[in-house]
């Protein structure tokens, strides 16, 4: 059964994909419809693996994927687990009640649903991974999701922020917990977390246990909102309501303290844990509700109590005995549900008030009297009201507060603090449900609040309902998930507790009665406070103090980057070229005197290669010193072009000579195309001084490459060619070693080439698509013969028999010389000279090949081919040859190496086409040429002429 | 033969690195199709030189004479028509950087400041 869990997650995972078509196809009710049933599905799923989990046993599937790295997709569902994704899956169905009457109706719901199921997705993993690599990664997806669910109103500055804020903080605190799970998994032998949570003793007692639990703790920490890293939460309040009551109270800020409670078996019990943790908590408890009380927005007021509520909870899986974790597991129910609400129900009132404004919004009891009863309920239940949830889990608190304090020697710390939160939160409570449902009448608001539809009162309904149902028969309602998220979280059955409502007189209930009093007092005293916080608070502002660090961060990174970046490509080269040589000359460094040749006899030279080497030289040095005659240029570097050629026929490279050559011919063309646009002459280069210190790097550079290459020729070498030329027609099925090699034995290499040829050929197109330049006055004579008659009656009987010829190099490329980039290249000079005879628009309507689908064609070709072994259990691209029978042909020797050289030729013809006829297409949508610079009028002489 | 080609390697080399260092797209182009000349001929060379014959596995070459080695063939090839890519691109950015800014300078619009 455990073999659903997987599905669960990857149900929503798919969901967040499909609601937006949902939403763009079907409109906004499919879309909430379909999220519906994206959230029931898990549900369904988990379901029948539920009784197991309450029973307190743990079900895993486990999927190998990296066993070497111990990083298995693995799968676990025990009662805390369980007990989240009941939140998850259950407030998620209410959220997206609440989001179809919340969301102004010209939003379509797609981006918003379909992003939350992938949060829930994510999140659900989170809660039911076994190995903790998984949990950081669905760990990392809540962040991004919760990015973007921020950002939702991107138009407005405010959301981008706060996006951006809590992604760096969480995102930070991610990091973190990336961190300390790889050494808590070093520690553990694992990353499974049965593992993990039983190694608890090895981990404590490792010398990295402190700094583990530091980096775990931090992504706890930041997750959950706590102090100081709380800063993020209320300014996500920038995101739309119902994720606001999804994520940033019931579930994703849950997180961090899942994870607590997760690895509470693992890292708590000693003394860090407890200073840390406690501490934590309790500065956050207490300052989120003092700060809660004095915020006027009402979606900041819950803001605030949420993370002073997330403190509570810290504070109490910080107290380490196991009776106030199970109060910290009870407090995640307990606040899930009644924050949730209270989200929901802020939201209906800023959706009819038009403002957030507690100043402002006063006495809705009268106008929406159904939701205000909605509203106290929850915001007692967030007081701590009896008979409500919340006062369980608080006199829960109040009593592990006595009995630690009572353990410790300050008896009297903790509970005085305890109940001085209480107050706080009683306070805040209250202005929440006095402020907005009475006192005195609305002041000058921006619409004229109605009660809204009742389906959008529903979710709050629920619960709120649920607040009163466990206030009132908590053990029949929640004491079994209790009982196993309890357990699960302590690693062993929990102690005995009551879930009842009356547990006598005794002084957690004398505390919840000071709370209940004091809190009104500070409650009357607010204006008192509100001045005071005005007129002295010292500006604790978060948010400003994360720009500054965020602003001084990139200047000083930019500071830095100015001191290296000279912002000029003839540095960047030079400093690469001196880097390298530098590389080149420490190798030498402590090394012995050697001889520049090596031991091997020197291969005779005929005059013929004194000659080609005069030549190359002419060419080479040409091009370099008349680069500024960039015609010239070109010529002399076509000279170098045939020269390397005829060097690889003399050497017995026959391959070579031909794609050089071919190759040759393409690069002129496009250079020449290329021309119209650029001045015929460069202008001169900037100072003189340059060019000398120039000359002297490329000479040194020169003369080291050259004594290297002579060095190594001069030196005898081992190769594995001869593996190659004994395995060629035997494993290959062909006698032409470079082919094999290039389209067998190592395929996947030239797969990946192929690839990088398209890519380059594709970012030229991109680079050219709709680019108007201007030529550079081309002249009269060329412009009046542009398609010579000569070329194009050549042409007629030249294109297929060109054609033909590169189709005939194809095929004999596997066992003579030739192949796919030959061929390819020779069809692609056949076609441009068709362009050349009679011009780009003719040709492209005869020729209609979209060379976008030639890619598409010879990339999927080549892949293919590659994959069709994989059903047979080979491995990518094993290829396949042997003899086969074809009608009037007879046997003749196939090899599935030809198709991938099918596939490489399309991809080749592709590229040159795509390239050279783009450049070419230029022409067609010149902009005018600039009129040559003397017939400009001279600006200075028209100012004279006008005096 | 070896002093030969390692001259010519030298010489591309030299050429190569001079034209990278220039001011001008166009130049650059060209010193790396240079560039690219010197690497593709050193890389072949290290199959070296004494081979008599292409790798071909044929029945009727003669006995004694040497095939040359492929694996460096092998990895030229790719190299040449992918260093016609990169120019291609190159050449492709040169003209766009014309059209947005009205100069081939390598450093852009910059060209004012000087």
């Amino acid at each position: 059964m455990a073999f659903l869990l997987p599905s669960a997650v990857l149900v929503l995972m798919a969901g967040s994909a499909l609601v937006p078509v949902a939403a763009a196809r079907l409109g906004r009710s499919a879309a909430a419809w379909s999220a519906a049933g994206t959230l029931a599905l898990p549900t369904l799923l988990l379901a029948p693996l539920a009784p197991a989990a309450l029973a307190g046993e743990v079900a895993v599937h486990r999927i190998s994927w990296l066993p070497d790295w111990g990083f298995d997709i693995s799968f676990r569902l025990d009662g805390l687990g369980l007990l989240f994704a009941v939140l998850i899956l259950g407030i998620g169905q209410l959220v997206i009640l609440y989001a179809v009457y919340y969301m102004p109706p010209r939003d379509g719901l797609g981006r918003l649903l379909g992003t939350l199921m992938g949060f829930a997705g994510a999140m659900l993993g989170v809660v039911l991974s076994e190995n903790l690599l998984l949990v950081v990664v669905f760990w990392e997806i809540t962040s991004i999701t919760s990015f973007l669910l921020i950002a939702y109103k991107h138009e407005t500055i405010e959301a981008r922020i706060a996006a951006r804020m809590a992604l760096a903080v969480t995102g930070g605190g991610g990091l973190a917990l990336l961190a300390g799970v790889l050494l808590l998994g070093r520690m553990a032998g694992s990353f499974e977390l049965s593992a993990v949570l039983a190694a608890g003793d090895a981990i404590r007692a490792d010398p990295l246990y402190p700094v583990a639990l530091v980096l775990v703790l931090l992504g706890a920490f930041t997750k959950s909102a706590q102090f100081p890293f709380h800063f993020w939460l209320p300014n996500a309040m920038a995101a739309p309501t119902p994720v606001s009551a999804y994520l940033h109270s019931a579930t994703m800020v849950k997180a961090g303290v899942f994870l607590l409670l997760r690895l509470y078996p693992a890292l708590s019990g000693t003394d860090l844990w407890f200073l840390l943790v406690s501490l934590t908590g309790a500065v956050t408890l207490a300052y989120g509700a003092y700060v809660a009380l004095l915020k006027h927005d009402l979606k900041g007021l819950l803001a605030y109590s949420t993370v002073s509520h997330l403190g509570l909870i810290t504070l109490l899986i910080g107290m380490e005995s196991p009776l106030s974790t199970v109060a910290a597991v009870f407090h995640v129910i307990n606040h899930a549900t009644f924050k949730a609400s209270l989200f929901m129900a802020a939201g209906i009132i800023d959706h009819e008030c038009g403002t957030r404004d507690m100043r402002r919004i006063n006495g809705m009891f009268r106008v929406m009297p159904r939701t205000a009863v909605l509203g106290i309920v929850a915001a007692s239940a967030m007081a701590g009201v009896p008979l409500l949830n919340g006062f369980l889990s608080k006199e829960m608190f109040f009593a592990e507060a006595v009995e630690a304090g009572a353990l410790g020697g300050y008896a009297y710390v903790l509970p005085v603090f305890a109940t001085f939160a209480g107050i706080l939160s009683v306070a805040y409570s209250i202005r929440f449900v006095h402020d907005v449902f009475f006192n005195g009448a609305p002041m000058d608001l921006p619409r004229e609040p109605h009660e809204p539809p009742g389906w959008m009162r529903v979710p709050v309904g629920i619960l709120a309902g649920l607040c009163l149902v466990v206030g009132l028969v908590p053990q029949l309602a929640v004491g079994a998930i209790l009982w196993a998220a309890s357990a699960a979280a302590l690693g062993g059955p929990p102690p005995e507790y009551k879930l009842v409502i009356w547990h006598g007189f005794n002084l957690p209930l004398a505390m919840s009665i000071v709370a209940m009093a004091g809190g009104v007092a500070w409650y009357l005293f607010r204006r008192v406070l509100f001045e005071l916080h005005d007129r002295h608070a010292p500006n604790l502002a978060g948010p400003a103090a994360f720009e500054r660090v965020l602003n001084a961060a990139v200047a000083a990174s930019r500071a830095v980057l100015g001191l290296f970046d000279p912002r000029s490509l003839r540095r960047y080269t030079l400093y690469l070229i001196l880097a390298a040589g530098a590389l080149g000359l420490a190798g030498f460094l402590g090394a012995g005197p050697a001889t520049l040749a090596g031991g091997l006899p020197a291969t005779p030279a005929e005059p013929a290669a004194h000659g080609a080497l005069v030549a190359l030289l002419f060419g080479t040095f040409g091009c370099a010193l008349l680069h500024r005659q960039r015609l010239i240029a070109v010529a002399f570097a076509s000279v170098v072009g045939l020269i390397v050629s005829l060097a690889f026929i003399r050497f017995s490279a026959p391959d070579l000579a031909l794609t050089q050559l071919s190759v040759e011919v393409v690069t002129i063309v496009l250079l020449l195309l290329s021309l119209r646009y650029m001045p015929g002459e460069a202008p001169r280069e900037a100072p003189r001084r340059r060019a000398g210190f120039d000359a002297a790097v490329a000479g040194a550079t020169g003369l080291g490459v050259g004594a290297l290459a002579y060095a190594m020729m001069t030196r005898p070498f081992e190769t594995i060619s001869w593996w190659f030329t004994a395995n060629a027609v035997e494993g290959g099925g062909g006698t032409n070693v470079v082919n094999v090699i290039l389209v067998d034995f190592r395929a996947f290499d030239t797969l990946g080439e192929v690839t990088v040829l398209a890519i380059a050929a594709l970012g030229a197109h991109a680079l050219l698509e709709g680019l108007r330049l201007a030529p550079h006055a081309p002249p009269a004579e060329s412009e009046a013969d542009r398609h010579p008659v000569m070329l194009a009656m050549l042409m007629r009987p030249l294109l297929p028999l060109a054609l033909a010829f590169a189709f005939y190099i194809l095929l004999r490329g596997h066992n003579l010389p030739g192949g796919g980039f030959v061929a390819g290249l020779i069809t692609g000079v056949a076609l441009i000279l068709q362009y050349l005879a009679v011009g780009i628009e003719t040709t492209s309507a005869r020729l209609r090949i979209d060379h976008l689908r030639l890619f598409a064609a010879g990339l999927g070709l080549a892949i293919a081919t590659g994959l069709a072994s994989m059903p047979l259990g080979l491995p990518f691209l094993t290829s396949w040859h042997g003899y086969v029978p074809i009608p009037l042909v007879g046997k003749t020797h196939l090899a599935s190496a030809m198709l991938f050289d099918i596939g490489v030729y399309l991809t080749v013809v592709a590229t040159v086409l795509l390239i050279l006829s783009e450049i070419g297409r230029l022409s067609t949508r010149e902009r005018a040429a600039p009129p040559p610079r003397a017939a400009r009028p001279d600006r200075a002489a028209l100012e004279e002429a006008r005096v | 033969m070896e002093l030969v080609l390692a001259t010519g390697i030298g010489g591309l080399v030299a050429s190569g690195v001079w034209l990278l260092l220039r001011e001008r797209a166009f130049s650059v182009v060209l010193g790396l199709a240079m560039l690219s000349y010197a690497a593709n001929l050193f890389i072949f060379a290290g199959g070296r030189l004494s081979a008599e014959a292409p790798p071909l596995v044929l029945g009727e070459v003669a006995a004694g004479t040497m095939p040359a080695d492929p694996l460096p063939q092998a990895l030229v090839l790719t190299a040449i028509v992918i260093s016609f890519g990169t120019t291609a691109f190159l050449v492709a950015l040169a003209l766009r950087a014309i059209g947005e800014s009205g100069t081939d300078h390598v450093d852009g619009g910059r060209e004012a400041e000087r």
